[in-house]
């Protein structure tokens, strides 16, 4: 009887779980009028983070969720709104965190610019190693002949 | 009775972990050779022990033994067999079991391998493998018990995640653990030159084939895990820098870093404070993506039931073991220094620039994963960080590598000598170049900017890489297996990122609805929707849609998307069809039932998306191949490389 | 200290950011609304018990309210049920409800059955109103002040302790400075 009951529990649980996140399925061809319009939602709608289902884009998500907001990136292209414009919309409502791609503003300037910088650190690096040993290269007579790999 | 087993024998296993690394590191401190000579028996019993307790998991599966919890929440009765099985790794402490038991396999092969080197050394390195062990098995035993018991047994479980259920469950994660656990033994080797204050030319040659091998399995194991993404989870994407996903890369690219770099150890005693920081930083990587994915602070769809007091236990390891290793690196890593030089365009100069970019670029994906933890760390608030900063970022380092790598296959050691290959490497850049150009815009229209420099750079690779082998056996010159297996593997990695640079340029797609009848086009296909019927699997239920797919007339096949819900867990899931034909991939996948007989469709034309597996096989297997190098046979390196002065002669025949 | 304590020196700052990672982990889902601090969004939604008639924020301005965001088939908003009614006993803040793509009748006899906590209740039936909110799941509340400002937002069931700690403190508060005013 104990068992039944805890089976019966984690059963609902998990049900729960599930209906809560009360899939539609993802692909929802909401075609607009024309090809721009068209090429403009799916990167809007590529761009944007699910809330529900964090790891996956408005585009490929299946919650009811998703289709929603894709159903409003649809209204707002089809009003005229600017990608910007219905961008800020998401972020005024979600924050930052509902775009893919991080903006560039200060509190993320470090990370757009770590990459160049370690690349320069790098470079000059491997440059002044190189320096170091084309000297010792230099004073060396040996005239070697290695082979490869 | 048999999960006790299978949890007495973990103990025991930890027990002589605990004994292997005692002995192992202790033994050479020392000077005993009976704490040495102990060690091998205590790798030996640790394997049987391991292999005793996953046997004991497999088996409660395969009984379906739901008084044990880990099986009841993984398993079920309509669970087919083959699933019961890979169901065993199917969440956290499974998978943790075989990480072990691949650390045991691995560990073994070791003592094996080992068993003519020098023994104060062979039993550090076996000592460290130990370490790793002993911690692992503390904490499955501690956090993540697989044979914990439920009283009183559940009448049935709950069913594996119907998204795992796919022959990709069996293959991904061993395969792929086995290459990340690999990398414990070039750790291990690290570990053991730092304890012992010594590393010459001969360490780098024993340490080359264990790295190069777990480098490859990586490769493998990586590929499998992308390819399955594709085809399950049904939208045709197969890398979405997921964190979890970096967490594998980044092991990876500072593998292969560590086999460039073993190269130039070996050859002239040159990077060795590298080529040991690389090492002990390729398993460390593999341990902190272990952490991040265990522990629940990343957001991600692939990560285990995380709980913050797992977190904790990794972290302490993480700090004991990568702490430890750096410690012994700052300690040790000034007392390796050589005098010998080489020139800006030598061969030499060409690794290190590898080196530098392969370690950058691995930088910029760890900033990238970290990034949202650092953010709300400093309390800078929530970020996000997906592929549009993951892609040009990669590709800012990555992109001068692939142009260094075709210029400096040709480059000699020591000396560069490029002059006499100018003529060569000029040659293949402007094929390259012609044939990136024509290809991208004689074939198709459209494509990016980067489509010309992807297809140009990878074609240039292969080019580069052909002509020293087509060369030697111009000149009747045997190619040995490591500059065979480095030219596998070279054209493997051009193939790779023609067909990333295809597949990002030249994918069409679209989401249609059709009517029963209806028909669409894609690109140069049309495709006939013949509407749905009921299916029934083994555990599951659903529709399946029939689509006849013509080019230009001409049949190509019948496809059958499906749309399954599995009975226990009641999740839906998309079974998507993929077909390839000539070299492009047809995807389609059954959408929403729109009423009426109509359905919504997504429809994709991928070219050349296989190949990028394909081409990640070939790079493995060009690895497997440099590692069946004869050199690798004797435990000393034999007659110098270095042929005396004035002899310009080709020194080594075969 | 020189080029080759670098890396460990590394490895200790990526601990501290691991450490402080797994304390926040259990937050790590909670995404702070930008919306605080801001006015709440304008609306005027049809009621859940009598369509005919209009919800709407205009008529809420000047008193503090909680919006809450609920549906029938959420199983958290139901555990979140008896806390909301405590809130309605209580007396001092009314609970607006936001009904998020939900089925009117499932709503109603829910209501009839565990008892209605909520002083009116709006309908979202297509969920464009919830994305006004920025919201993503239920059960979701905001806690809005008199001048139609939100002022924090509760992702999952309210708790005790965030009646307790969070809302029942302001009130007192802006009760206290309103007396004040009102007494000078």
């Amino acid at each position: 009887m104990m068992a039944y009951r805890r089976y019966l529990l984690v059963a609902a649980l998990a049900a729960s779980l599930l209906l809560w996140a009360l899939p539609a399925q993802a692909i929802a061809p909401e075609q607009m009028p024309t090809p721009q319009l068209e090429a403009r939602y799916l990167a809007l709608i590529h761009g944007f983070r699910c809330m529900q289902c964090q790891d996956e884009s408005l585009a490929d998500s299946p919650v009811n969720l998703a289709a929603d907001m894709r159903r409003e990136v649809r209204d707002m292209l089809l009003a005229g709104k600017s990608d910007e414009q219905i961008r800020d919309f998401m972020v005024s409502r979600y924050g930052y965190f509902i775009l893919f791609k991080p903006p560039f503003v200060l509190k993320t300037a470090w990370l757009w610019l770590t990459p160049g910088i370690l690349l320069l650190v790098g470079v000059i690096v491997a440059l002044t190693v190189i320096r170091k040993r084309a000297a010792l290269a230099a004073t060396d007579l040996e005239d070697d002949d290695l082979t490869d790999a | 009775m048999i999960p006790e087993l299978g949890q007495f024998a973990l103990i025991l296993a930890m027990l002589l972990a605990g004994l292997q690394a005692f002995f192992g590191i202790l033994g050479p401190a020392q000077k005993s050779d009976r704490w040495m000579a102990a060690v091998t028996p205590a790798v030996s019993g640790q394997f049987v022990m391991i292999a005793t307790s996953m046997a004991c998991l497999v088996a409660s599966f395969v009984a379906n033994d739901f008084s044990v919890a880990y099986v009841a929440e993984n398993s079920n009765s309509a669970l087919p067999l083959f699933y019961r099985v890979a169901a065993v790794w199917g969440s956290h402490s499974g998978s943790l079991i075989l990480w072990i038991f691949l650390l045991a396999c691995w560990s073994l092969a070791a003592a094996f391998g080992t068993s003519r080197l020098p023994k104060p050394f062979a039993s550090r390195v076996l000592g460290v493998l130990g370490l790793i062990s002993f911690g692992f098995l503390l904490y499955t035993l501690a956090t993540s018990n697989p044979f914990l018991r439920l009283d009183p047994p559940w009448p049935d479980g709950q069913d594996l995640n119907p998204i795992l259920q796919d022959p990709g469950l069996a293959g991904h994660p061993p395969i792929l653990y086995t290459g990340y656990v690999g990398l414990a033994v070039a750790f291990a080797f690290a570990g053991a030159a730092m304890l012992e204050g010594r590393l010459d030319r001969d360490w780098a040659r024993w340490t080359r084939p264990w790295t190069t091998a777990a480098w490859a399995f990586l490769t493998c194991g990586i590929a499998l895990g992308s390819w399955w993404a594709y085809y399950t989870l049904g939208w045709g994407g197969f890398w979405f820098w997921d964190p979890v996903e970096n967490a594998s890369f980044m092991p990876w690219l500072m593998a292969t870093a560590l086999i460039h770099s073993l190269a130039v150890t070996e050859k002239r005693g040159l990077f060795k404070s590298w080529t040991l920081l690389l090492a002990v930083l390729a398993f460390s990587l593999s341990l902190v993506g272990t952490f991040l994915v265990r522990s629940g602070v990343l957001v991600s769809v692939h990560s285990f039931a995380a709980s913050p007091t797992r977190g904790t236990f990794i972290l302490a390891f993480l700090i004991v073991m990568i702490g430890g290793a750096l410690a012994l690196y700052a300690w040790r890593a000034p007392l390796l220094k050589s005098e010998a030089g080489f020139e800006l365009t030598a061969r030499e100069s060409f690794l290190l620039f590898n080196n530098i970019l392969l370690v950058t670029a691995c930088a910029t994906v760890f900033a990238g994963t970290m990034a949202p933890l650092i953010s709300s760390a400093l309390g800078l608030g929530k970020l996000s960080v997906g592929p549009p900063y993951f892609n040009p970022t990669f590709l800012l380092s990555v992109l001068p590598l692939l142009a260094l790598l075709s210029v400096g296959i040709h480059s000699r050691w020591k000396r560069g000598n490029l002059g006499d290959r100018a003529r060569g490497i000029i040659l293949t850049l402007i094929v390259a170049a012609v044939i990136g150009c024509a290809i991208v815009f004689g074939l198709f229209t459209g494509g990016r900017v980067l489509s010309p420099i992807g297809v140009g750079l990878g074609v240039w690779i292969i080019l580069s890489s052909l002509i020293d082998p087509i060369d030697r056996l111009r000149r009747h010159i045997t190619i040995p297996r490591a500059v065979l297996g480095m030219t596998v593997a070279h054209i493997g990695l051009g193939l790779f990122v023609i067909s990333i640079t295809s597949v990002e340029a030249f994918t069409a797609e679209s989401d249609v609805a059709l009517a029963q009848g209806a028909t669409t086009q894609l690109g140069a296909y049309e495709f006939r929707f013949e509407g749905v019927k009921p299916i029934e699997g083994p555990n599951y239920s659903g529709v399946g849609g029939t689509v006849i797919v013509t080019r230009h007339g001409a049949p190509v096949g019948v496809m059958h998307p499906e749309k399954r819900e599995y009975w226990v867990q009641h999740t839906v899931t998309t079974a998507s069809s993929i077909r390839m034909y000539r070299t492009s991939n047809i995807l389609i996948a059954l959408g929403q039932d729109l009423g009426g007989g109509r359905w919504s469709l997504r429809l994709q034309i991928r070219p050349l998306v296989s190949f990028i597996w394909l081409a990640a096989f070939i790079m493995a297997a060009g690895g497997m191949l440099a590692i069946a190098d004869r050199r690798y046979r004797s435990a000393r390196v034999e007659a110098p490389a270095v042929s005396p002065i004035g002899a310009v002669t080709r020194s080594e025949a075969g | 200290m020189n080029r080759f304590t670098i890396p460990l020196v590394a490895f200790a700052l990526l601990v501290v950011v691991l450490a402080v990672g797994i304390r926040q982990s259990p937050d790590k889902d909670l995404i702070p609304s930008p919306l605080i601090g801001k006015p709440a969004p304008d609306f005027s939604l049809p009621s859940l018990t009598d369509p005919g008639q209009r919800v709407s924020s205009t008529q809420l301005r000047g008193h503090w309210f909680i919006f809450n965001v609920w549906g029938t088939w959420c199983y958290a908003c139901r555990e979140e049920h008896p806390m909301l009614l405590k809130i309605r006993q209580a007396g001092v803040i009314p609970v607006i409800g936001l009904d998020w793509k939900d089925d009117r009748g499932d709503a109603l006899s829910f209501l009839k059955d565990e008892g209605d906590p909520y002083q009116s209740i709006a309908v979202d039936h297509d969920g464009s109103e919830a994305i006004m909110w920025g919201v993503y799941g239920a059960p979701e509340s905001f806690l809005v002040d008199p001048q139609g400002i939100v002022v924090s937002k509760f992702i999952g069931p309210i708790t005790e302790e965030q009646w307790r700690q969070q809302i029942l403190p302001r009130l007192t508060m802006s009760a206290g400075a309103g007396s004040a005013a009102g007494s000078s």
